[in-house]
């Protein structure tokens, strides 16, 4: 505080001005020096490795002969085109987000609705199980479910055998598969289960109340009231949903050792990526298959958000 | 009718209320009686993980073993051990020990009651099935300690995420106050920029990184698992700021009145008012630290001595594949610390889920 005395010395009409003045630039100093190291952070961990990888993607860079690295334009992006891994791994990525993103969507939004009941007795029990597998370590839960859907060791076909059914083979079918993946992800949809909860909770109860009143039942007041009030919630969820099915790697690396089978079923996009940069060594490419994933997940969650804004349009002219 | 018999059949009727508590109560119950189905299919994996830890090796692949940890069950009979099989006679089943076997008959002798007449038994005996009794084995995870050096796997583990949970936290709770309490030119850009930094792929940023880090010769250590996070990370940051928000001003005023520095405002009022925050922040950090598999990956993957529990386990299901029991065993041993302090701090957890996911 030694400039304050400093400043006292000077006319009067100023003072209070420069005061303010001077305050609200130290105040203004204090700010960008406490996200300092964030702004640093941005610099060298996110807005210099995004040109860098920009530039990277247009070079046969590689890490083992760096010297003989050479531009070679859109190579990389077209090479892409005709690449069988490439565009095998970015159907399967599809196959798996057709299957496995709807499935966590409806399952976290019915756990939700389950433990949020107060029909429930030991409501906090219960949400706290449902949560608590996203807690185990990926890879401990991954090999958890490999031994859970073995064919001869498991337990899940010996299940389905009571009932009369022959269960497939779950790992090493290049169909089966999808689902197995999607059953393993269930155990990681509690945060969105809890937010789900949150939503619901948000929603006011003299609405429902009102509803009653007029006659509905609960599964129109799920529809025409919950979910509608919900949207923006199950939204955020689905793009988050979107994101990680995308960035799919640790169960599918820890399946096959991060080989991609049953015959590439498993070779997701971030795989591929993984392997062409960090196993194979051509950076250059893989630098443009992460573009390639950005842009897909960058142009999936623009339109979903304008699908939705139509869905909420329509719902409001509804009504 | 008389007034008390129709208030009874007011009171236990159809509509009354008696009838109504019971209704509403068989909704209760069915209701939860359903979850608890759910919750059990949900968690069934985990029942499977514990039995086949603690069972023998070749257990699972033993036709009619049964699905609990067990052993075949042995008799004693004149002093030799025999086994015992599960054998039908006259329409029930019965433990017998097989004594003596025979192509076309067997000698079987009751194990509870070696003196009695021993059972001539006509059938093949390779037909039975072995009788089991309940053990449990601990083999496994005695065999998981020492062939992974268990200790060690720990320890990096351990060392890694709290470093790197320190790191996040300091860092985090610095710009945090600085995005709560400063205005200065660009903030709300920044904010947006911060925010917009959680849905950058890291895919995109990754070979930069990973060149970088082995240019500096950061590759082989746990310096790229640390460093990146003295930086703060947007989850975090957002989390604490919708806290320290929430802490009225006032205090820091009188503070700063009294002639503390901004530095010991956070120290000495905002953090120590924001221990349920800071614990969400800390412990998300700590596991998604102990659970990260990518990063220790690309790092670490040439170097055994320093990889994190989720790398050793990984490369240990590679080369154990067929050894169902002693995978379970690992997969047990891994998740136990997560498990448990989740257990022990699930409300920090559970709420700071629902700051981040809502509130946006």
């Amino acid at each position: 505080m030694t400039d304050t005395t400093e400043v006292s010395a000077a006319p009067a009409a100023p003072i209070a001005s420069s005061r303010r003045f001077t305050a609200s630039i130290r105040e203004a100093l204090w700010g960008y020096v406490f996200i300092g190291p964030w702004l640093i952070g941005l610099a060298i961990f996110a807005a210099g490795p995004i040109i860098a990888s920009l530039i990277i993607s247009l070079t046969d860079f590689n890490l083992l002969r760096p010297e003989a690295v050479q531009f070679i334009g859109f190579d990389n992006y077209i090479k892409m085109a005709s690449d069988p891994n490439v565009l095998n791994s970015l159907l399967v990525t599809v196959k798996f987000a057709i299957i496995a993103i709807p499935l966590t969507m409806v399952a976290s939004l019915g756990l939700a609705v389950l433990v949020n009941s107060p029909k429930l007795f030991g409501r906090s029990i219960f949400r706290t199980l449902f949560y608590m597998p996203i807690q185990i370590p990926l890879v401990a839960s991954t090999l958890v479910w490999i031994g859970f859907l073995n064919t001869e060791t498991g337990w899940l076909n010996g299940i389905l055998a009571v009932f009369g059914i022959t269960g497939p083979d779950w790992i090493n079918s290049t169909v089966w598969i999808y689902p197995a993946l999607s059953l393993i992800g269930l155990w990681g949809i509690g945060n969105l289960m809890l937010i789900n909860i949150a939503g619901l909770q948000s929603v006011p109860s003299e609405l429902y109340e009102a509803a009653r009143i007029d006659g509905a039942g609960p599964w129109k007041m799920f529809r025409r009231i919950t979910i509608p009030l919900m949207s923006p919630i199950l939204l955020y969820n689905l793009v988050i949903s979107l994101i990680v099915t995308f960035q799919y790697f640790t169960q599918a690396y820890t399946m096959t050792n991060g080989r991609g089978d049953p015959d590439n079923a498993t070779l997701f996009i971030n795989l591929n990526l993984f392997r062409e940069a960090f196993q194979f060594n051509r950076m250059g490419y893989g630098a443009a298959i992460a573009w390639l994933l950005f842009v897909i997940v960058l142009v999936l969650t623009l339109l979903l958000f304008a699908f939705a804004r139509k869905r909420v349009y329509y719902a409001g002219g509804e009504s | 009718m008389t007034a008390p018999a129709a208030r009874r059949l007011r009171t236990f009727g159809e509509g009354g209320p008696v009838a109504k508590a019971y209704r509403r109560y068989l909704g209760k119950a069915s209701l939860t009686m359903f979850g608890l189905i759910l919750v059990s299919a949900f968690l069934l994996p985990l029942l499977f993980m514990i039995s086949t830890s603690l069972q023998q090796p070749g257990q699972r692949t033993t036709p009619g073993a049964p699905i609990y940890p067990a052993v075949p069950l042995t008799g004693t009979y004149q002093g030799e051990p025999y086994p015992v099989y599960a054998v039908p006679i006259d329409g029930t089943t019965r433990n017998l020990m097989l004594v003596d076997k025979g192509r076309e008959s067997s000698v079987f002798v009751d194990p509870d009651d070696p003196s009695a007449t021993p059972i001539e038994w006509q059938g093949h005996w390779r037909t039975l099935e072995q009788a089991w009794t309940f053990s449990l084995d601990f083999g496994n995870f005695a065999n998981v300690w020492t062939q992974l050096d268990f200790p060690r796997l720990l320890f990096n583990t351990a060392a890694i995420a709290t470093l790197s949970t320190l790191a996040a936290v300091a860092s985090s709770a610095l710009v945090a106050y600085g995005f709560a309490r400063f205005r200065f030119p660009g903030k709300n850009m920044l904010f947006v920029v911060l925010i917009a930094t959680i849905i950058l792929p890291f895919q995109v940023t990754l070979i930069p990184t990973y060149v970088i880090f082995t240019w500096l010769g950061w590759n082989g250590t746990w310096l790229p698992l640390i460093i990146p996070h003295l930086f703060a990370n947007a989850f975090n940051v957002f989390l604490l700021r919708q806290y320290f928000m929430s802490i009225p001003r006032d205090l820091d005023e009188a503070a700063m009145i009294d002639g503390a520095s901004p530095f010991r405002i956070l120290r000495s009022v905002i953090l120590p008012l924001s221990l349920p925050a800071v614990a969400a922040v800390s412990l998300f950090h700590f596991f998604f630290a102990w659970n990260d598999f990518f990063v220790p990956l690309l790092y670490l993957a040439s170097k055994p001595e320093l990889q994190p529990l989720s790398i050793a386990i990984q490369r240990y299901n590679a080369l154990f594949v067929s050894e169902p029991t002693l995978i379970q065993a690992a997969a047990l041993m891994t998740m136990a610390v997560p498990v448990v302090v989740f257990f022990l701090a699930q409300r920090a957890f559970m709420r700071g889920v629902v700051v981040t996911g809502v509130e946006k």
